[in-house]
């Protein structure tokens, strides 16, 4: 079924994102008040869907029992708002982190991604705008809708598509199993066990889930670049944190690793967020625990966007160095060479393929160079190449989250033992919203399947 | 031309009495409009030409809301059945299907005699050959091939598929309609000259062959349920109790197959006689052994045509393949090794419209007061035509007393997504409705029909004052229940543990709510009445949908969310005179659509094969404007 994007709810970061003292989460359609209301705890009175139009509350916001950040919510019922629909603002801290969490809590919750330029649209839409200001709008929205969609599909990578239709057609065929079963009851085609479609809808929610970690443009953009500083010890890696945190006064947060080993510090290069990844501790320039495993730096290697390999100029290079460079082969990865202010001993013969910076922490030399190879690689390359291409691939990501949840439905539906019918539903739904990034239809999909792999009828 | 002569004249004028035309003719007629129901043969009134049975997955579900609506067809299975089977329990209550073997002579009987006992209501044999328009093309009246005018306001065209109708099998091809009956030569050359294209579909039956000849005792019998469930929600199910009579499965295999692709070169199908598409979902034998070549032996069900004949009916294996290949491949199968053929099988084409060219009334676009319904729409399947015609024939009455037609939408009824879908989506092949075609069928529900349309069915006119109410008790202890289950909590007693442990689900500890625990996978309402010390004594019907409701609350809510998302988009009306011409940045394609379909709202629009996404949005700035 086609999808026409006016009457469900919606929201978007409605600030520049990464910069000044606040960041404006907006939220506007039929749902707007009832998704804040779940997400928002005032510090004292009445719910928020019991206030008055117009006023401010300020409280807390908290997703699954997490506190996403401390906020201001305005609250505007339909129709003196902007797009004429409820809308609601939150105010959040600024910096990234805040803002995406907030976001996001709100996406799975029920809204969806804004798209370029929708809440003018739906200002216009539903008759906020006049007759001369539309005109303007018309062309914004030719240009956003149409050329959007294509650019998006255009843009999309050619490796995702193909997972994507092969993860539909993994779920078609389950769907497919199912209704030629219902609608052919008395038909003899092995029918789908639970623990078939369980293990089938396994598979497929593993790689929706691999696609979302997968990395892609809108997440470095929304939290930040992953990078982790590789090296042995005493190369510098600290001081080199430390000189970057330093110098770059826009800490956004800092975030204690509860969960995990490491520190996460986000900064901001010109434009570009990074968020550093504190290898157990490298701050701290007691030496002795400074000294992570092989083991522990490939993981940390993997799961980073870009890894910042330090070796020591001063000193020969020794076989753990050559392992840490086989280990981030794959990744994006600068290797630094510090330094470079003591006497060289390092075999260049060796690194100089690998296009290396030489630096000095110490000296702060060639720290511009390095700040000037992270835009390069990332601004030229996939990120802000234009803002379409980020949003339409957060749109993307968006459809990810539904997809996954709806097989996590799925799964919830098996193991409470429901009928297949309920199986199919949460199934239609995922492969519904997988078909949202490649812009495919589902019904005659499904007749279609049904009668090419089945032989049915009277 | 010879001179004509003016017979009778009516309001409605119903052409041919299939399934869509009994239901039409009856439903103008009881509301009170005078109307002639005209067929070639007054002994083919209500026939079933095909399979013996009404009903069965989705098709189900049609004759139930047929029913909810007033219409006949559920009374008529119910007085005529002779083997009822609840399909699909335990795949979900949304795609429970009911399906009955029908006495197909009875249910001819008895359809003839409620038509002839109705009030308004004019039974006459005769072939139409031409409608008259006047020059504001409407409707003024039918003339028969006896050179008989019959003045009419309205007219539903319901011909099956006997417009220029063949049959054929092997190298025999024969002018005529389905089981022999005369077909319609005349009335394709009058809709040409009225502006209306015809298309040309393909449909095919099985052999019928004689019972003493087949061994039963080869096969795997299939009895009717003991518990029955009547179609018409008027009947109770000690209204229907009979006795039973049983089908038999039995199925193809490699010497059946081996007979079939060496005679492949002799069925009209593959020597490229045949013009019509048929259908994908009711395939010949000959298709399914090809298309499906790795399957090894294929399901046939042999199902009594009637109480009062021999002939039974060879399910799965129609064909168009010469009567001598027939008769040794059906000789084939384990039972029927003696089989002698009573009724050869055939394939049948016939001419039928692209429903794009109906609103959602079922009127023409373009000509005033005609209206069509059934197979000559494009679509496949008794019940599938008798809720087109039950929707003409109200349609066509509305017309005559100048009031909005009845139109029902995809969230109410599978009669409005069968609509919907004829009339928005290409047509390739002969439509048949399927549940999967449902988007929100978990709250299209068989069991709820009644619930879902009795309120139309009366406000319109085709349900009675009693009934009415009836069913507003119903529904009112329904209400009551949910409400009183909704507030009960369960003490964490003996008693209360024991039954859930014997019925194999978990203790409870601290009180626990009843609705909760009718949603555990392993208990029922039903189950819990040992522990539900207030509950009051209530019909089965209202204890099943107190069940269902309260046990598949949380996905029939996500259901009625996507629901109120639909409303809105059919909510946002689209004028009927918008020049598509004049919308800025829609594709070629989707003007062409949009024109030619003239959608009455976005949602519609957005249904419409080759429309995308991006077309509506285009067009709901335009409207905007």
């Amino acid at each position: 079924m086609l999808k026409v994007n006016l009457d469900d709810t919606i929201a978007a970061i409605s600030t520049p994102v990464g910069s000044g003292g606040i960041s404006i989460v907006r939220i506007s359609g039929s749902e707007a008040i009832e998704i804040a209301n779940k997400l928002f705890i005032p510090r004292k009175g009445k719910p928020l869907a019991e206030r008055k139009s117009h006023t401010i509350s300020y409280g807390n916001l908290v997703y699954k029992g997490e506190v996403c950040d401390e906020v201001l919510v305005s609250l505007m019922r339909a129709p003196n708002t902007y797009t004429r629909e409820d809308v609601v603002e939150i105010n959040c801290h600024g910096g990234i982190r805040a803002v995406t969490a907030v976001l996001e809590a709100v996406l799975k919750s029920g809204a969806r991604l804004a798209e370029p330029g929708e809440f003018t649209k739906r200002a216009f839409l539903n008759g906020r705008l006049d007759l001369t200001q539309a005109e303007a709008v018309i062309d914004i929205i030719n240009a956003k809708t149409d050329k959007s969609r294509e650019a998006a599909l255009k843009r999309l990578d050619g490796r995702l598509c193909r997972k994507i239709k092969a993860l539909r057609e993994d779920i078609l065929t389950m769907i497919a199993h199912i209704e030629a079963a219902i609608d052919y009851p008395e038909h003899d085609d092995e029918t789908m066990t639970y623990s078939m479609i369980a293990d089938g809808v396994h598979r497929v929610s593993g790689a929706v889930q691999g696609l979302i970690d997968g990395a892609d443009i809108g997440r470095i953009y929304n939290e930040g670049i992953k990078t982790v500083i590789l090296g042995r010890p005493n190369v510098g890696k600290s001081s080199l944190l430390n000189a970057v945190i330093d110098e770059e006064r826009a800490i956004v947060t800092d975030i204690p690793g509860t969960t995990r080993d490491v520190l996460e510090e986000l900064i901001n290069i010109g434009g570009i967020p990074l968020k550093l990844i504190d290898t157990a501790g490298i701050r701290d320039t007691d030496n002795a625990i400074e000294k992570i495993g092989v083991e522990k730096s490939r993981k940390l290697a993997e799961e980073a966007d870009l890894v910042l390999l330090m070796l020591d100029g001063s000193r020969k290079m020794t076989d753990e160095d050559r392992e840490l460079i086989s280990l981030s082969e794959n990744k994006k990865r600068i290797i630094l060479i510090n330094k470079t202010d003591l006497e060289q001993n390092i075999a260049l013969d060796e690194i100089s393929t690998l296009d290396p910076i030489f630096v000095s922490v110490k000296t702060d030399m060639g720290i511009e160079q390095l700040y000037d190879r992270i835009k390069e690689m990332f601004l030229k390359g996939d990120i802000a190449e234009n803002d379409e291409a980020l949003i339409s691939n957060e749109r993307n990501k968006n459809s990810l989250y539904k997809a996954k949840l709806h097989l996590d439905n799925v799964l919830e539906t098996v193991n409470n033992r429901m009928p297949e019918d309920f199986i199919s539903m949460d199934l239609t739904q995922a492969y519904e919203s997988l078909g949202e990034i490649t812009g495919e239809s589902l019904e005659e999909d499904i007749i279609d399947k049904i009668f090419s792999e089945f032989c049915l009828g009277k | 031309m010879s001179q004509l002569y003016e017979a009778e004249s009516a309001d409605v004028v119903v052409i041919g009495a299939g399934h869509a035309g009994c239901e039409a003719a009856l439903a103008a007629a009881r509301l009170g409009l005078s109307t002639i129901i005209f067929t070639i043969n007054l002994d083919s009134i209500g026939m079933m030409p095909c399979n013996p049975n009404i009903g069965g997955s989705s098709k189900g579900h049609l004759v139930r809301e047929i029913d909810a609506l007033g219409g006949e067809m559920g009374k008529n299975i119910d007085k005529t059945y002779i083997q009822s089977r609840m399909l699909n329990l335990g795949k979900g209550p949304a795609v429970y299907s009911l399906r009955a073997q029908a006495d197909k002579n009875r249910y001819h009987m008895e359809m003839k005699r409620t038509l002839e006992n109705t009030d308004n209501l004019y039974v006459r044999q005769g072939e139409v050959v031409d409608i008259l328009t006047d020059e504001n093309n409407n409707v003024t009246g039918v003339v028969t091939e006896s050179n008989a005018l019959y003045p009419c306001r309205a007219v539903v065209i319901c011909t099956g598929t006997y417009l220029q109708a063949r049959c054929l099998y092997g190298d025999t091809i024969i002018q005529s309609g389905p089981n022999g009956l005369r077909g319609s030569s005349h009335l394709s050359e009058c809709l040409k000259r009225l502006g209306v294209p015809l298309m040309r579909y393909k449909t095919g039956t099985p052999a019928r062959i004689d019972k003493r000849t087949v061994d039963f005792s080869k096969m795997q019998e299939q009895k009717g349920d003991e518990k029955l469930v009547p179609f018409s929600f008027e009947n109770r199910p000690e209204d229907i109790a009979r006795e039973q009579v049983s089908c038999y499965l039995t199925y193809t295999n490699q010497k059946t197959h081996d007979i079939i692709r060496a005679n492949l070169d002799r069925s009209p199908l593959y020597s490229g006689v045949i013009e019509g598409t048929g259908p994908r979902y009711c395939p010949s034998i000959e298709d399914k052994v090809v298309r499906f070549a790795d399957k090894d032996r294929h399901q046939i069900f042999i199902e009594p045509e009637g109480e009062d004949t021999n002939e039974l009916y060879v399910s799965g294996m129609s064909s168009s393949l010469p009567e001598d290949v027939q008769r040794d491949m059906y000789r084939t199968l384990p039972g029927l090794e003696h089989c002698r053929i009573m009724r050869t099988a055939y394939a049948i084409e016939y001419d039928c419209i692209s429903a794009n060219l109906l609103k959602l009334s079922l009127e023409f676009k373009d000509i005033h007061g005609l209206f069509s319904a059934g197979q000559f729409n494009g679509t496949s399947g008794y019940e599938e035509a008798a809720a087109q015609g039950l929707i003409g024939g109200i349609n066509a009455a509305m017309y005559c007393m100048s009031k909005p037609p009845l139109i029902l939408d995809r969230s109410q009824a599978y009669i409005g997504v069968l609509i919907d879908d004829i009339i928005n989506k290409e047509s390739r092949e002969p439509y048949r409705m399927m549940t999967s075609r449902a988007e929100y069928r978990l709250l299209l529900r068989q069991d709820n029909a009644d619930l879902r349309l009795t309120e139309i069915g009366h406000e319109i006119g085709l349900i009675s004052d009693e009934r009415y109410n009836r069913f507003l008790e119903k529904k009112q202890s329904i209400e009551k229940e949910i409400k009183r289950v909704n507030g009960v909590n369960i003490a964490p007693s003996e008693k209360a543990n024991d039954l859930l442990t014997s019925l194999g689900t978990a203790e409870i500890s601290t009180g626990a709510k009843l609705s909760e625990l009718i949603r555990r996978p392993e208990l029922t309402y039903d189950l819990l009445a040992p522990i539900d010390e207030a509950r009051p004594e209530l019909s089965d019907e209202v204890r099943e949908q107190v069940n269902i409701q309260i046990k598949y609350d949380g996905y029939i809510k996500r259901k009625l969310k996507q629901v109120e998302q639909f409303k809105k988009l059919e909510e946002k009306k689209i004028p009927e005179d918008i020049n598509y011409d004049e919308v800025m940045g829609l594709r070629i394609e989707a003007r062409q659509k949009l024109a030619a379909v003239r959608p009455v709202s976005i949602g519609q629009a957005s249904r419409i094969s080759g429309v995308s996404p991006a077309d509506v949005n285009m067009l709901l700035v335009h409207l905007e404007r």
